[in-house]
């Protein structure tokens, strides 16, 4: 439980990280640290170079930007549950932010973080992607917007390059999103053994768009295709509900783990996919 | 029904202000000049022979000051075990028994430079067959130990003491029982699962050597340092007089830091060597994988019993998981079950306990210790038989517990002699109580409903307060003290020239607040306020010797000691008092910081003009001796017999196999009690690890014995988020084999609590076909459980 050595820096602007980074390959951007360092303590992961983040200024901050929100990159999980905008604009994001982690984690690790950190079975990700959310990806040689759908690459693998920083998330507001899960304590408590995100819009009692994520049943955080087609151009009743439910996995490779065997999972995907939606469509009426 | 005695005040912990601040001092908190630090090399493999160990990198790198092997500490000889027992050599000889076994020990300036040396020591291995299957383990169809016959190194049978042919007897008389007309048969097998206990502060180790003087100071985070000094002064053959120990704060221990640990040893051993401070703290995933790990028994227990519920026969078959090699109490554990084995029950009872070894980290004590995994098996299976024929289990078990009348004294069918108990009252006064009435309510609302909801329900008994010191003749023995004994209390009261007293004790708390419960032992006896009483434990330089905190033993043995050397104490003040107040020695009374005369408070002397003459022996009456201090040995006749009531409420979610506890009542009866909010406290905790095991916990070895739950992201810890607030309350029988009448309380709310859970389940899933859920009871296996039901239905 202790790293190999390592160097240290902390920049006090972005422009000194960026550049730190663009000159230093083997660097490892840190907000929080809750994920990072448990893996280097335990040697999974030996970073030459860690560039803390955490002194940056003006990257703390929730923004109501008219069609969206924007989350920065060291805004904690706490303060994401806590933030009336996010509540209200974004649901499911709030739930998943509450349900991260412990209360230390929460006070201490960053949505952004726990974002870039790409965990198989985190809770942010899937809400990000039920969202449709956009990440900034900031470099020295400028920034460039990440759709959701295109950030979560693999088990642990975001799109975001070695010299670049998530600088914030953008998140499309929606009156009508929830988020879902079973924590490995049961209840919403630690991981997801499984779990799900929807945001859905209702234009004149019609299900207009939707997006629907699932979390902790495969290889990475992933849109739940089928269900999302499923639910599109319905009335969102009950029986359209048990469609999407019933394609929950579709496409989607599920895997066991210490917590639930395949077929398991995969039916829970259906549980939490519907319940989910459920949710999110109550929420737009 | 009562909850006081004459000393139950709720008296709020002294100790919490430092410890709750992180101003407590811990083991890893001492950093003494020039101190080296230790990182052991560990087997990647759970069986294999050690084909070479190449340190010679490692040796060179930069801090590292040493690096050893079985060669430099074979001589120490192996860690102490009991008869037919498997001892573990302190770094593995040849052959590693289980994943993460200590192969190597490297000694560097830094944590970091030893953690570092340790990635570049070469050790070659071949394979051999692993022994994980409890059931292939008893069949030896590989053996752990070359050279050992069988895995099986012990079989535990009752009733205790009997021979085979009266065991071969009784089984041909419950197999009559199992002939007759009308009686039914339950039999299930079930898992009790290992385990692995989580204390807060992981074992941490520092050892000074003092050339010069020849003296070793051992600083361990451990439940009886006094057998650290004394192992330590054993094995390394240093005088015991010589060696020091010291446990300061100890972060929770639950039994995992009771026997001794090879580091123990390897750490003084290396500061002697290098002439040099050394420190050992294991971490997270080492406390894990290279502490003890606890039960690990695979059962199956038979009822049989009439239509009416009253019941002919309890049997119990089980393996139970020694792991590689035997500490201390590894053997002793299963037999701790045989103790309780037939619960409070007076029918015929047979067990065997066949304890293996298996190619798994060792297992020891883990609170409760024997005694939840064999109450887990008669209460699962009462109830299942009750639920067979269709009866109350209240009503079955009043039917068939020893009667109150058989008390004090009562010898129960396995053959122990009881020392006080009324079951019955105890389950009346639960069933009685309205938090259980509420909890009734409330199940037969949420079935209507429409939700999937049960009650469960649990008694238990369990055998603490270890002593007597006679249960060396049973075969328990100790390493420490270089002799198998020592199983008593003591306890040494000073009161000083000012009046303030001092009490010092050989055992300590891991949480049990010691510091409290001595002060207000002392000062009921002698008046004297709490906050002039000094309490100091975990030091064998001042400690009376005894055998250190487990089986919820402190406050039933050292604790009898300390109130016998308060009331030596009391006695000579009182000579003195009288001399003083020119009254009847039979007439003084002490309180308030003084002692008076019966009936005259103004007569009145303070502790300090009485400790003032003890002081000055010329002034003491009757030419007595000075001094105003004494010490006593405590040794029971026999442990004590708490028992209980624990009902819960849960909702299991049919879609996910979620369990939610809805609510939670317990009737406890631990005698009298010192102070009520601790005896909450212990229960409050106990419960917690009882729910951890039935809900979430287990130590998972894959086929290859890899520990696949080798920290806290895999191994799901019951936190407090996890459990209900409970409803606790208390019956008071106390117990006539110590004077204040308690029988402890540290280990009763995790015997009580696994299978009223597991009950519950069951109670909730009966509509649906289910007859048992093995533990842990996660969400997958619950909702496999119904699949399974509802497939078969």
């Amino acid at each position: 439980m202790f790293p190999r050595e390592f160097e240290y820096v902390a920049p006090s602007s972005l422009d000194e990280a960026l550049g730190t980074l663009a000159s230093n390959p083997g660097a490892k951007v840190m907000s929080g640290g809750m994920s990072l360092i448990p893996m280097m303590k335990l040697r999974l992961f030996s970073p030459e170079l860690v560039v803390d983040i955490a002194r940056i200024g003006g990257l703390d901050g929730i923004e109501d930007r008219g069609d969206h929100i924007a989350i920065g990159a060291l805004v904690r999980h706490e303060t994401t549950a806590a933030s009336p905008l996010v509540q209200q604009h974004a649901a499911a994001l709030a739930s998943a932010a509450a349900w991260t982690g412990d209360r230390q984690v929460r006070a201490r690790g960053t949505t952004c973080g726990a974002l870039a950190h790409a965990d198989i079975a985190a809770d942010q990700p899937a809400a990000a992607l039920a969202l449709g959310a956009t990440m900034v990806a900031a470099s020295s040689g400028g920034t460039r917007d990440i759709a959701a759908a295109d950030f979560f690459v693999d088990t642990l693998t975001s799109a975001l390059e070695p010299n670049e920083i998530l600088t914030e998330v953008r998140i499309p507001k929606s009156s009508g999103s929830a988020y879902d899960k079973l924590g490995r304590r049961g209840g919403h408590t630690d991981y997801a053994v499984a779990g799900a995100a929807a945001a859905v819009t209702m234009s004149d009692g019609t299900v207009s768009s939707a997006g629907v994520a699932l979390t902790g049943v495969g290889t990475k955080p992933t849109i739940a295709a089928g269900s999302v087609e499923a639910i599109v151009g319905t009335d969102g009743s009950a029986e359209a509900i048990a469609g999407a439910v019933a394609r929950a996995t579709e496409g989607v490779t599920v895997l066991e783990d210490l917590y639930g065997s395949a077929e398991y999972k995969a039916h829970l995907a259906g549980v939490y996919v519907g319940r989910a939606l459920e949710q999110a469509i109550a929420a737009t009426g | 029904m009562s909850t006081t005695s004459a000393l139950g005040g709720v008296v709020r912990r002294r100790e919490d202000p430092a410890l709750i601040q992180g101003k407590g001092l811990f083991v890893d908190d001492v950093n003494l000049h020039g101190m080296l630090h230790v990182a052991f090399v560990r087997s990647p493999f759970a069986h294999a022979k050690i084909t070479s160990v190449d340190t010679a990198a490692a040796q060179a790198m930069r801090g590292v000051r040493a690096v050893y092997t079985a060669d430099d500490v074979r001589h120490l000889g192996l860690l102490p075990a009991q008869a037919a027992a498997v001892g573990r050599p302190l770094l593995a000889d040849g052959e590693v028994n289980h994943m993460g076994e200590a192969v190597a020990m490297i000694v560097a300036e830094t944590r970091a430079q030893a953690q570092d040396a340790v990635d570049a020591v070469e050790a070659d291995y071949d394979r051999l067959p692993v022994v994980i299957d409890l059931k292939e383990a008893l069949a030896n169809t590989n053996l752990v130990h070359e050279g050992v016959e069988s895995n099986t190194l012990i079989t535990w049978t009752a009733p205790f003491g009997m021979e085979e042919d009266g065991l071969n007897e009784l089984r041909a008389k419950i197999d009559g029982y199992k002939a007759q007309d009308d009686v039914v048969v339950v039999s299930l097998e079930m898992v009790n699962q290992r385990l692995i206990p989580v204390a807060i502060e992981p074992r941490s180790v520092v050892a000074e050597w003092h050339a010069g003087y020849q003296q070793m100071t051992v600083h361990s985070s451990s439940q009886s340092i006094g057998a650290v000094a004394s192992s330590v002064a054993i094995m390394l053959g240093i005088p015991y007089n010589q060696v020091r120990g010291i446990a300061p704060e100890v972060g929770g221990g639950f039994g995992a830091k009771l026997a001794l640990y090879a580091d123990e040893l390897l750490i003084p051993w290396a500061a002697r060597e290098l002439d040099t401070p050394v420190k050992y703290t294991e971490t997270r995933r080492e406390a894990a994988s290279n502490t003890i790990q606890g039960r690990g028994w695979l059962g199956t227990a038979t009822i049989t019993g009439t239509r009416d519920g009253q019941v002919l026969s309890y049997e119990i078959d089980a393996i139970c998981d020694l792991g590689a090699y035997c500490q201390d109490l590894t053997v002793a554990i299963p037999f701790l079950g045989v103790f309780v084995g037939s619960g409070q029950y007076a029918f015929d009872t047979r067990m065997q306990l066949d304890c293996v070894v298996t190619n798994k980290q060792t297992t020891d004590a883990y609170r409760g210790a024997g005694r939840p995994e064999a109450i887990y098996y008669i209460e699962r299976i009462m109830d299942a038989y009750s639920r067979e024929i269709g009866m109350d289990p209240a009503e079955v078990k009043m039917k068939n517990f020893i009667p109150s009348e058989s008390f004090p004294g009562a010898t129960s069918p396995v053959g122990f002699a009881m020392d006080t108990g009324d079951y019955a009252m105890n389950l009346q006064a639960m069933l009685d109580s309205p938090e259980y009435g509420a909890m009734k309510l409330a199940r037969d609302e949420l079935r209507s409903d429409g939700k999937l909801v049960g009650l469960g329900m649990s008694t238990y008994v369990e055998a603490c307060g270890f002593g007597p010191s006679a249960l060396v003749d049973l075969g328990f023995s100790w390493s420490g003290y270089g002799q198998p004994s020592a199983f008593n209390g003591s306890g040494l009261v000073r009161v000083n020239p000012d009046g303030t007293a001092n009490v010092i004790i050989g055992t300590g708390p891991s949480g049990q607040g010691h510091q409290t419960t001595w002060a207000q032992i002392v000062s009921n006896e002698l008046g004297i306020e709490m906050d002039k009483i000094r309490v100091t434990h975990g030091d064998t330089k001042d400690a009376p010797v005894t055998i250190g905190t487990f089986g919820s033993r402190s406050a039933a043995v050292d604790g009898s000691a300390t109130f016998e050397a308060s009331r030596k104490v009391r006695e000579k003040a009182a000579r003195i008092a009288a001399d003083l107040l020119e009254a009847s020695e039979a007439d003084i009374q002490f309180a308030d910081g003084g002692a008076h005369v019966a009936g005259s408070p103004d007569k009145r002397v303070e502790w300090a003009a009485i400790a003032e003459v003890a002081y000055q022996p010329h002034r003491m009456p009757g030419g007595e001796e000075g001094g105003l201090e004494a010490h006593a040995i405590f040794s029971p006749g026999n442990a004590t017999w708490p028992f209980g009531s624990v009902a819960c409420l849960v909702t299991v979610d049919p879609d996910t196999g979620d369990v939610s506890i809805e609510d939670w009542v317990s009737m406890d009866d631990c005698g009298n009690v010192i102070n009520p909010m601790i005896v909450d406290g212990q229960i409050h905790g106990g419960i917690a690890q009882g729910v951890g095991q039935a809900l979430f916990e287990e130590a998972i070895y894959d086929d290859e014995g890899n520990l696949l739950t080798a920290g806290l992201i895999d191994y799901p810890m019951v936190t407090a988020v996890d459990v209900p607030s409970f409803n606790l309350s208390r019956t008071t029988t106390p117990t006539d084999v110590n004077p204040m009448g308690v029988k402890g309380i540290g280990e009763a709310g995790t015997i009580g609590a696994a299978q009223t859970l597991v009950n519950a389940v069951v109670d909730a899933l009966a509509p649906l076909g289910v007859k048992h859920v093995d533990m842990p009871m996660r969400p997958r296996r619950v909702w496999q459980a119904i699949q399974d039901a509802k497939a078969s239905a």
